[in-house]
């Protein structure tokens, strides 16, 4: 039985202890100050539906909404359009929408949408929040003989057709985001809703 | 009388102490060229940028409703205030001319090599927090570039897997770029960023001082002292270079004079014509672009078509500007003594550099996208090679003493 202290191991144990308690302690004090800056209950609140008049909507004409303070795009698209959505799976990365979360399930279809002729989308590009440019003319100067009509983002050059589906070879790495919506009659749409209750 | 007051201080404050020894008996290299302006020039600027910012304070709101309001008051209608913006938008640009410069001069006499890596380490992250304050204070005017350019930045923290949205909604405050984030921008940009950029300046200058400086020659001149143990190639800061660094005051501010009151915005490059129209969270505007500042980063990050590989090129091109001094594994510091290889290597990454900032600046066309890619590829290359070709470099002799050409 030695009486000697064990030096190094009082200097470990004092020392580990001191770490383990006063890093709990700063976690702990730190957590007010961390959440204070989380969204506040009133921003939380700010998510209300919008409802958007959609019968003086021509064909190829695209309206912007707020919706939660994002530009929401609603318009409308022709037979043209539609012939030429089909034809583009392979320029795509995800032609079949397959990435969840991107839009309702009741949007999982070619067009990405409800109705065929009107299409609803989060303008806000997927790769660094940009709001992309509508671009509905055929084959224009800077976007090549190929363009058929789409998004184009000013900020970083991703593409998207008239689906909001992302290109292949652009910094987006995924397709536009559809929000829910839902019809009222013929001439309302109802955005940040599903038919069935809130979203 | 004076002595009598000093003696009493110095007995209970080191005030002579520290006189001495940063300035009247801190021994600099004797032949500091042009390239050594810029250390106080960015003291200079630095100085400049808070008193102008506390009086913008005073008229300033940070609110989304009432910002770009109270900018566009500051200019009209407060004394003088027009002239308070606009020393204040145009140091922020000279600060980063100075710094850009300061970092050149580093990077051709080898400043950041043993053993002034922490003197270089220092220096980077103050370079990091001048950038998150230049950013953090573009916000502020709430024009349609502010608001852009925050949403583009901010999200490049969605880009990090499984934590990334998570974390750009806590760094924004809201579901978008909103209220809550211009308030807490604010308080960055007046409070929090700028101690601690003064408390990297202590730390910068002190681990200088340490070490002593280095020369156009890198020579050390501390191994070669005389026998009052005072470098035999040194001379004191004060009065040498306290008077040599007002020549270059006068001249830069004859330069700054000229931007601030013939050309403050620059044509666009200090202040964008975009940050006139307030800011919409509609409409994007067509050609998007950071200060110019920023956009060799942004080149780079527009260079790679994958959003979570672009925010990682991007961070990489400023990580290894860290790690310089260890990557670097020539015995030679100075640009005059360095062989071809580093010489050409350093060239092309200036040119690049350059390059970059220039193709941030322009839309993102297929031929600048590629230009870009060739750009970003030997910016990388300068860093990635430089263990192998420092090490087979024919370097020249160094001289003993520092030369004074």
């Amino acid at each position: 039985m030695s009486n000697t202290v064990d030096n190094s191991k009082r200097r470990f144990l004092t020392t580990a202890a001191s770490v383990v308690v006063g890093g709990a302690g700063a976690t702990a004090v730190a957590v007010p100050f961390v959440s204070s800056m989380l969204p506040s209950a009133k921003a939380q609140a700010a998510g209300a539906p919008v409802e958007v008049d959609i019968s003086k909507l021509e064909v190829g004409q695209l309206m912007t909404i707020e919706w939660r303070g994002k530009p929401v795009w609603v318009y409308r698209r022709s037979p043209e359009v539609l012939e030429n959505l089909a034809s583009q799976d392979d320029v795509l990365r995800d032609p079949e929408s397959d990435v969840t979360g991107q839009q309702p399930d009741y949007c999982k279809n070619e067009g990405r949408s409800i109705r065929e002729d009107l299409m609803v989308l989060v303008g806000i590009c997927t790769h660094l929040g940009c709001s992309p440019t509508y671009r509905p003319e055929l084959a224009p100067e800077d976007l090549g003989s190929d363009w058929k009509g789409g998004f184009f983002c000013p900020c970083h050059g991703s593409k998207f057709d008239l689906a909001g589906r992302v290109f292949k070879g652009v910094p987006a790495p995924i397709n536009l985001v559809v929000p829910p919506y839902y019809f009222q009659g013929d001439s309302r749409v109802i955005i940040g809703e599903d038919a069935q209750g809130a979203a | 009388m004076f002595a009598n007051l000093m003696g009493w201080v110095d007995a209970r404050f080191p005030a002579t102490k520290m006189w001495e020894d940063h300035l009247s008996k801190y021994y600099a290299p004797k032949n500091f060229n042009f390239w050594y302006f810029f250390g106080s020039l960015a003291m200079l600027v630095l100085v400049l940028q808070i008193v102008t910012g506390i009086f913008l304070t005073m008229n300033y709101k940070p609110d989304a409703a009432l910002a770009f309001a109270s900018v566009e008051y500051i200019m009209r209608d407060v004394e003088w205030g027009w002239l308070i913006r606009y020393l204040h938008s145009t140091g922020a640009s000279a600060f980063f001319i100075v710094i850009y410069l300061h970092m050149f001069r580093g990077l051709i006499y080898g400043s950041y090599k043993q053993p002034r890596e922490l003197v270089w380490l220092f220096g980077m992250f103050l370079y990091m927090a001048l950038m998150a304050e230049a950013f953090l204070g573009y916000l502020l005017p709430w024009g349609q570039m502010s608001f852009w350019g925050a949403q583009v930045i901010i999200s490049l923290f969605g880009a990090l897997p499984v934590i990334g949205e998570d974390l750009a909604l806590w760094i924004r405050g809201d579901f978008v770029v909103a209220d809550a984030t211009l308030n807490r921008f604010f308080a960055f940009h007046v409070i929090a960023v700028p101690l601690v950029i003064l408390g990297l300046v202590v730390a910068h200058i002190i681990a200088l001082h340490e070490v002593g400086s280095n020369n156009p020659d890198g020579v050390e001149i501390k191994k070669n002292k005389d026998k009052n143990g005072i470098p035999v190639d040194g001379i004191p800061f004060h009065p040498y270079y306290s008077v040599k660094d007002i020549v270059g005051v006068v001249v830069f501010l004859f330069i700054f004079s000229l931007i601030l009151f013939y050309a403050p915005e620059f044509d666009g490059w200090f202040l964008e014509k975009d940050n006139f129209v307030p800011a919409d969270p509609l409409k994007t505007p067509e050609h998007i672009v950071p200060l110019w500042y920023f956009t060799p980063f942004y080149a780079i990050l527009r260079a790679v078509p994958d959003k979570l590989m672009g925010v990682m090129a991007m961070g990489g091109a400023q990580g290894l500007l860290f790690l310089l001094p260890w990557l670097d594994r020539s015995p030679v510091k100075s640009w005059r003594y360095r062989g071809p290889y580093f010489r050409v290597a350093l060239t092309l990454f200036i040119i690049s550099f350059l390059a970059l900032g220039y193709l941030g600046t322009q839309p993102a066309t297929t031929l600048y996208t590629n230009l870009a890619r060739v750009f970003s590829v030997i910016y990388f290359a300068f860093f990635i090679l430089m263990p192998f070709y420092t090490s087979i470099d024919k370097d020249k002799p160094v001289p003993e003493r520092v030369t004074m050409k």
